[in-house]
């Protein structure tokens, strides 16, 4: 039976229209970034709760206004993973706990994007665009960072898991992988298609790159581990759906020829109800994170030590609980930083305390996401700062990169 | 240009591609025929699909009493399924495919998205009882229909949406939420370069306050209500226009002079030329169009019938790709067969249009960029041959070949379907040909 590499051999003798190189993605030189550097962002939607992911427990009035959501102390059963003297990770979220030992995991706590109404709808639109206005959003501020980086027409991008979110939407084109997708058509069907196509200027060439770029992930994916099937449960939407897409965006980054920036999306994080302590809902999103972001690490092999993954999330939660044993929308919260470029194994930004809150509710903002970004990009993927200054980030110019993130 | 491509355009851009003995029907009379449909009743059958009211009110009781909720959500499943159902029963299979892609046009013109989970359940109550009924009538009374819906009431943050210095307001300490009023604006009338400012937002926001849904206690919980204790007090100006302190005569007022405001002629003649001539329209033709809203003070009839009768339109078949939902209707249009409610919607999930889940308020895109994909094409691939795999009954691709098109396809296209190794693959091959592919 032919595969999908003979159908593209075969169709490269018929269409005039592909000129590419073999592989879907681009190899160094197709992209202007420094080294053999790796960048994933993980957008964390529905409000991750700060608060629980890395309690203040040195913080004397944590155990007061947290109640009934409060971790037990490092040492106690079930009790928070230390990290340093006043601050500790949730116990779910061991899986990431051994990379803060390693100093490849920074935590930037008390963070935010800068807006207020605790909508998500639109705190997801801000941290995505990059904007600080909602008007006409079009395009995402990674896809925009995009543009100096990429050299050729391949793909420097890539969206993980689904229809491509805004922080990576714009006038750069990216490629996308989705495991749950239809069944592969048969090779026969494809050529066939491929012919009604040749003289189509706009789906002859689309066919062409999607195949190459099908034939790549499938190589990738199938071969690294033979008699595993990687995107095993990755086709649903609960906390475990993310380990699968982690490892597959791991292989592909990894590759030959593959990816060198990815976005990926998890859910889960809207705990209005039944929050829960060391179990319970919050519980087993973060253990399916902390296990995600711990086999995208896997995954990476060698390419890790260059790899940075940085968690993003729209808002904070309430300090106090709520009716519902939950907590609600607020203001701060708080990124990981992670993998070989980090400079980890610390918790940096200034920390607002909870003796004063946001609108006697919140976490108040201590640090900019923005800030971490324009950090990330100018550092680690080497963008130029005026380009960073005028186009990704326009409209913030009062906020700066956020120094000593990354390892020298 | 031969009746018979002509008849293959009106089906397919005013329509979706033509059902068996569709095109005998059109003949050589395709602007008649889109005519006609304009006057009649739509060939759609709600079944039992509960009104939007119901829905909201047990969702409002699922918020007081958790008991509820997952008897709600199965519930909720249902009725989203129903209205997937509903909507492509009527768009393959009905006898007014015109009002069917009109009502489309304009439920996505006027988005409420079920992204937030709040509204998902209400998405299709709000298309059949906001825009159904006004798509041939005045753009004003949908504008008016879409605002006071308790779906973009709760979409768009309005039912949130306090004066600060109403009686609440002060009391509670709570504040205007914009969403509302911005996008009235940006999407909904003027367009995003209508000529308003951040000023304009704001007062809009302000009179509309008090523009809500109706609380269990109500007496007619879930829907619409003007409560003045939240309504902000005071003069608001808007597009340099005085609204005097008037309650919920202020926002009647307002939305009556933005139908009409000529930014709205131009932005609403704008979106119907992408929609019905290319991505790039005639200059000229959004002119004449957006004349004709102007003329006619935003009848919807007769804005149609402008676009019907722009000589674009007819000039460059096959101008527009098909989105998704297109496509997938067309293809099972054209077969006569329709999916299952829940298979229809895996469908369109992978094929990245899910129905009632626009990524944002602007809704799904109107132009083949947005999806021409390289890997959009290819799962568009994949897709047709998935239709033709799991159809129940295969038809002949020949004959649904002459019944979709005559004999307007290329040569090519033709003999490729005749010479498919089976009615599956000519099928398949139909579907994804690159005149298919497109309107």
């Amino acid at each position: 039976m032919p595969t999908r590499r003979d159908v593209l051999r075969l169709l490269g003798g018929g269409v005039a229209a592909c000129t590419c190189a073999a592989a879907g993605w681009p190899s160094a030189a197709f992209a202007d970034i420094p080294g053999n550097r790796r960048l994933v962002v993980v957008l964390q939607r529905g409000a991750m709760d700060g608060l629980a992911a890395v309690a203040p427990l040195g913080d004397a009035n944590y155990a007061s206004l947290r109640g009934s959501l409060a971790l037990k102390p490092p040492g106690e059963a079930n009790g928070a993973l230390a990290l340093t003297r006043d601050f500790a990770l949730h116990p779910s979220l061991a899986a990431i706990h051994p990379y803060y030992g390693k100093g490849e995991l920074l935590v930037v706590h008390a963070t935010g994007n800068g807006y207020q109404t605790r909508s998500h709808f639109d705190a997801q639109d801000m941290m995505e665009s990059g904007l600080s206005a909602k008007r006409g959003i079009t395009d995402g501020w990674l896809n925009r960072a995009l543009a100096p980086l990429q050299r050729g027409k391949e793909r420097l991008a890539l969206a993980v898991g689904g229809a491509t979110p805004l922080i990576l939407r714009g006038a750069v084109p990216v490629a996308s992988y989705e495991p749950a997708g239809f069944h592969e058509a048969a090779p026969g069907f494809v050529e066939a298609v491929a012919q009604l196509y040749a003289n189509d200027t706009l789906l002859g060439p689309a066919l062409q790159e999607g195949l190459k770029a099908q034939s790549f992930s499938n190589g990738v994916l199938a071969t690294n581990t033979p008699g595993d099937d990687p995107m095993k449960g990755a086709a649903g939407f609960g906390p475990k759906a993310f380990k699968p897409l982690c490892q597959a965006a791991g292989k592909l980054l990894a590759a030959e020829g593959g990816p060198r920036i990815a976005a990926m999306d998890m859910g889960g994080w809207d705990t209005h109800v039944a929050q829960g302590t060391e179990n319970g809902r919050l519980a087993g999103n973060f253990q399916g994170f902390a296990e995600g972001l711990d086999a995208l690490a896997q995954s990476l092999g060698d390419a890790w030590r260059e790899t940075l993954v940085v968690s993003v999330t729209e808002f904070g939660r309430t300090v106090r609980v709520n009716g519902t044993n939950g907590t609600d929308h607020g203001t701060a919260s708080l990124m990981f930083v992670m993998g070989g470029a980090v400079k980890g194994g610390r918790i940096a930004g200034d920390w607002p305390g909870l003796s004063r809150l946001q609108d006697d509710r919140d976490l108040r903002v201590a640090t900019d996401s923005r800030g971490v970004m324009k950090a990330i990009l100018r550092g680690h993927l080497g963008l130029d700062p005026q380009y960073l200054a005028a186009r990704v980030f326009p409209d913030t110019a009062q906020i700066k990169p956020i120094d000593g993130l990354l390892r020298a | 240009m031969p009746a018979s491509m002509a008849a293959v355009v009106a089906a397919t851009r005013f329509g979706f591609a033509p059902k068996p003995g569709e095109l005998a029907q059109i003949g050589s009379d395709p602007r008649g025929w889109v005519t006609s449909q304009l006057d009649r009743r739509p060939d759609f059958a709600p079944g039992n699909l509960p009104p939007s009211r119901e829905i909201v009110t047990a969702m409002l009781e699922s918020r007081r009493d958790k008991e509820e909720r997952p008897e709600l959500k199965e519930r909720l499943k249902a009725t989203y399924l129903g209205e997937i159902d509903a909507r492509m029963r009527a768009a393959i299979l009905g006898d007014t495919p015109v009002l069917e892609r009109l009502t489309q046009f304009w439920g996505n013109h006027f988005t409420v998205s079920g992204m937030r989970p709040f509204v998902r359940g209400v998405t299709g109550a709000f298309e059949r009882e906001a825009i159904r009924p006004h798509v041939t009538g005045r753009f004003i009374d949908m504008l008016t229909a879409v605002t006071s819906h308790p779906g973009m009431l709760l979409y768009l943050d309005n039912a949130q949406s306090f004066g600060p210095d109403s009686l609440v307001g002060r009391r509670q300490n709570k504040g205007i939420n914009e969403n509302l009023g911005r996008e009235l604006l940006e999407l909904h009338t003027l367009g995003v370069d209508g000529g308003y400012t951040q000023a304009d937002v704001e007062a809009l926001a302000r009179i509309l306050t008090g523009w809500t849904v109706a609380p269990l206690r109500d007496w007619h919980p879930g829907t619409f209500r003007f409560f003045p204790q939240i309504h902000e007090p005071g003069d608001k100006v808007l597009l340099g226009r005085t609204y005097r302190n008037g309650g919920i005569d202020e926002g009647e007022a307002a939305l009556r002079d933005l139908a009409l405001h000529p930014a709205t002629a131009r932005h609403i003649a704008t979106q119907l030329a992408r929609h019905f001539i290319a991505d790039t329209p005639p200059a000229d033709s959004v002119e004449r169009i957006a004349r004709r809203f102007r003329d006619t003070g935003g009848d919807l009839r007769q804005v149609t019938l402008a676009v019907l009768h722009e000589e674009a339109v007819w000039r460059e078949p096959f101008a527009k790709v098909r989105t998704p939902t297109e496509l997938v209707i067309s293809a099972y249009r054209a077969v006569g067969a329709v999916p299952q409610p829940g298979f229809a919607f895996m469908a369109l999930k992978k094929l990245d249009q899910p129905p009632f889940l626009a990524p944002s308020p602007a809704g799904w895109p109107d132009v083949a960029s947005a999806w021409v994909s390289p890997e959009s094409v290819v799962r568009r691939t994949e897709w047709c041959q998935t239709f033709a795999e799991r159809l129940a009954d295969v038809p002949d691709p020949v004959d649904v070949m002459a019944n979709a098109y005559g004999e307007v396809l290329p040569e090519e296209i033709q003999s490729a379907v005749r010479r498919a190794p089976d009615k599956r693959a000519g099928l398949a091959l139909l579907i994804a040909s690159p005149q298919f592919q497109r309107r």
